[in-house]
């Protein structure tokens, strides 16, 4: 496990979606086009197309962080 | 409407927050001055917060917080900071903070003030939503009292922030002092204390502040004896719906529901109690003698909230009254967050349709969906408040929502509603 | 450099990035309109776009370059960056000076992007919307070529492809994804998503 985990900024995303296409293994999108995340913590070999998807979202609604331990 | 349901004459040493003198000098002749510290007093501040502590106040405006441990955290992030009074009140259900600022205002300033000198804080700001002038004028009036005599160390001030329910909202409120804009703002780590600009805000609950002026003065005892060892004190409760004497009445903090419902005289049998506000929990029956107080109410599901209990008879239609519950809760969100601003309107026109018996047989799990998707996620808890009162109106009125589903409503769904709202509501 | 081929290169470059400007309007505005083409994901389209929109930069910096070599007319490298400050042909020279700060600025701001706010990057994003006209200008307003037939055609096709993506663009906020919500909210509460979806609407 990565010890990070996705958090997506609700009021700054706008549905534009390219996250869930980006990681669907872990963002699916809602019957409204907003991005679900699992709350299972990032396994290490997603966190490369993780990274990819925070820089790629177009409102920066989306940012990983670490998890707190305990 | 607003009546105080409590009976007996007041007695000095037992702690209660109504029936008190609402002038300055009734205030002053009852609860001797506001014995505030100079600002290099740090041991008087030490006693007053491990009073607070020792108190085991927890807030009254819906987060059920300890109130010492708020106070630590903003404590923590600085002086020169402001205490902002939430007397939005946005919950139409509730009457309890109109209550205590038209009867007792001196009370929650005071509590302010104590709080302001604790965190070093040197503003009081009154939110009070615009519209509910009469309330203004007597925080106002009071203000003025105070300034006249002197009275007070930090300065107060009211301001009108926008009449909608989200507005109450801490987050919005803040953000609506800091840039005029009522949105709730999204936070990552809700332990971030909230601030105006760079300066530190201490927010409370009118509620809680009248409770902390009464403490503050007579110490943590008369709090403690009242109420229950793991959760101590009074509160005040608005109990509305099929009753005869809607008002505001105060209980001890433990209280089981039905006693607390009693005293408003249900017209008839309570198929079902609202407790914890609009955006709260529906009980059944099996639960009524749960007590009033967060512990207890969590292991059936619910909270205490913003301190309201409606109670709905025989005769009413849980579906109907649901569903405009949630119609209600869907118009008042901000708009900001796309779950809530689309999810809570479709939820609403699921119950809409269960409750005019137009369902088809899918609804049932489309709204179970429906609901586990918008759950948890908006920037505030506004979305989460509906999901539970949905939730629980599905079980709580489980037999009747299966007749709807089947296309037979029950003979009241079209009845008038027992409910407060603003403006009507469609069905 | 003999400065026939400068100014071969000037010209053919600059209408090549102009084309590219072009593209990347197009492109940009489909994107932000939630414009779907089969099989592509959203955020292909977008990389695409960033692309694109790149190598249009490229093509300017060898138009900009291989004009201020060419000595035939003289233009400096002041007078790149400065509007209106070229010797030669000032005014349309100067049109080709905003539109490159302007680009330049949409370039740099989008390097940085991490570090700026997310308004002023789209702020400043949306000075993109003036380089593309004034870059238009500046290309027929030079009147090198600008008599051809295929340079004209060329023009009215670039015209038409934005128009079009704007007009499409204008429309396509009312057409979002989802269900509108029931009511308005009040005049007060400013919510940037009611903004956009309630254009013409009054609140």
């Amino acid at each position: 496990m990565s010890g990070l985990r996705i958090t997506i900024d609700p009021v700054a995303c706008e549905a534009y979606g390219y996250c869930s296409e980006i990681l669907p293994e872990a963002i699916s999108l809602d019957e409204w086009g907003y991005p679900m995340i699992d709350d299972r913590p990032l396994p290490a070999e997603l966190v490369a197309l993780a990274k990819r998807a925070v820089r790629d979202c177009p409102r920066r609604a989306i940012t990983l962080r670490k998890t707190r331990i305990g | 409407m607003t009546q105080s349901a409590n009976p007996a004459p007041p007695r000095a040493d037992v702690h209660h927050l109504l029936g008190h003198p609402s002038d300055l000098r009734g205030h002053v002749e009852t609860h001797g001055p506001l014995n505030v510290a100079l600002s290099r007093d740090s041991s008087w501040r030490e006693s007053l917060a491990s009073s607070l502590e020792a108190s085991g106040l927890t807030g009254r405006g819906g987060g059920g917080f300890p109130a010492a441990a708020k106070v630590a955290l903003a404590r923590s992030a600085g002086s020169g900071g402001t205490v902002i009074v939430n007397a939005m009140e946005g919950e139409p259900a509730s009457d309890k903070d109109k209550l205590l600022l038209t009867r007792a205002p001196h009370l929650v300033l005071d509590g302010a003030q104590y709080l302001a000198a604790l965190c070093r804080a040197d503003r009081i700001v009154v939110c009070v939503p615009t519209g509910r002038d009469a309330i203004a004028a007597a925080v106002t009036n009071a203000i003025g009292e105070r300034v006249a005599h002197g009275y007070a160390r930090a300065s107060e001030e009211v301001v009108r922030p926008p009449d909608r329910f989200i507005a109450g909202e801490e987050s919005a409120l803040t953000n609506w002092l800091e840039s005029g804009r009522s949105l709730p703002v999204f936070r990552a780590d809700k332990g971030t204390p909230l601030r105006l600009g760079r300066r530190p805000v201490l927010l409370h609950n009118t509620e809680t502040l009248a409770h902390v002026a009464l403490i503050a003065r007579h110490g943590p005892g008369p709090f403690r004896s009242r109420g229950m060892t793991e959760e101590p004190g009074t509160c005040l409760v608005t109990i509305s719906g099929s009753v005869a004497h809607p008002g505001v009445v105060e209980v001890d903090r433990g209280t089981p529901l039905s006693s607390i419902a009693a005293r408003a005289n249900p017209v008839e049998p309570v198929q079902g109690l609202l407790v914890g506000g609009y955006g709260g929990t529906w009980v059944g029956p099996d639960h009524f003698e749960t007590p009033y107080a967060s512990l207890s109410l969590r292991t059936i599901g619910a909270a205490a909230g913003v301190g309201v209990i409606v109670a709905l008879g025989q005769t009413c239609c849980g579906v109907a009254e649901s569903a405009r519950v949630a119609r209600y809760l869907a118009d008042q969100g901000a708009g900001q967050c796309g779950p809530c601003a689309y999810g809570l309107p479709a939820i609403a026109d699921d119950l809409a349709l269960l409750a005019r018996g137009q369902a088809n047989g899918n609804i049932l799990a489309q709204l179970q969906r429906r609901l586990r998707a918008v759950n948890g996620r908006g920037a505030c808890r506004h979305p989460d408040g509906a999901v539970s009162m949905v939730q629980s109106a599905l079980v709580v009125f489980a037999a009747d929502i299966a007749a709807h589903s089947r296309g037979e409503p029950c003979p009241y769904s079209r009845r008038p509603t027992v409910l407060a709202f603003p403006r009507p509501i469609g069905l | 450099m003999n400065s026939t081929y400068l100014w071969y290169s000037t010209r053919t470059s600059g209408i090549v990035a102009l084309i590219l400007l072009t593209v990347t309007m197009v492109l940009g505005l489909a994107t932000t309109g939630r414009a779907r083409a089969r099989g592509w994901p959203g955020f292909a389209q977008q990389e695409l776009h960033r692309r694109i929109s790149m190598m249009a930069v490229v093509f300017l910096a060898i138009h900009v370059i291989t004009s201020v070599l060419d000595t035939y007319v003289h233009i400096g490298w002041f007078a790149v960056v400065v509007p209106f400050a070229s010797p030669y042909s000032r005014f349309w020279v100067g049109l080709g000076a905003i539109a490159l700060d302007l680009m330049l600025a949409v370039f740099v701001s989008s390097l940085l992007r991490a570090r700026l706010k997310p308004g002023t990057w789209r702020g400043i994003h949306w000075l993109a919307y003036g380089s593309w006209p004034i870059a238009l200008a500046h290309t027929y307003g030079l009147g090198t070529d600008s008599r051809e037939h295929w340079v004209i055609m060329l023009g009215a096709v670039c015209v038409l492809s934005v128009g079009l993506a704007l007009i499409w663009r204008l429309n396509s906020t009312s057409k979002r994804r989802g269900m509108l919500p029931s009511t308005v909210p009040d005049a007060v509460l400013v919510s940037r998503r009611y903004e956009r979806e309630h254009e013409g609407r009054s609140a």
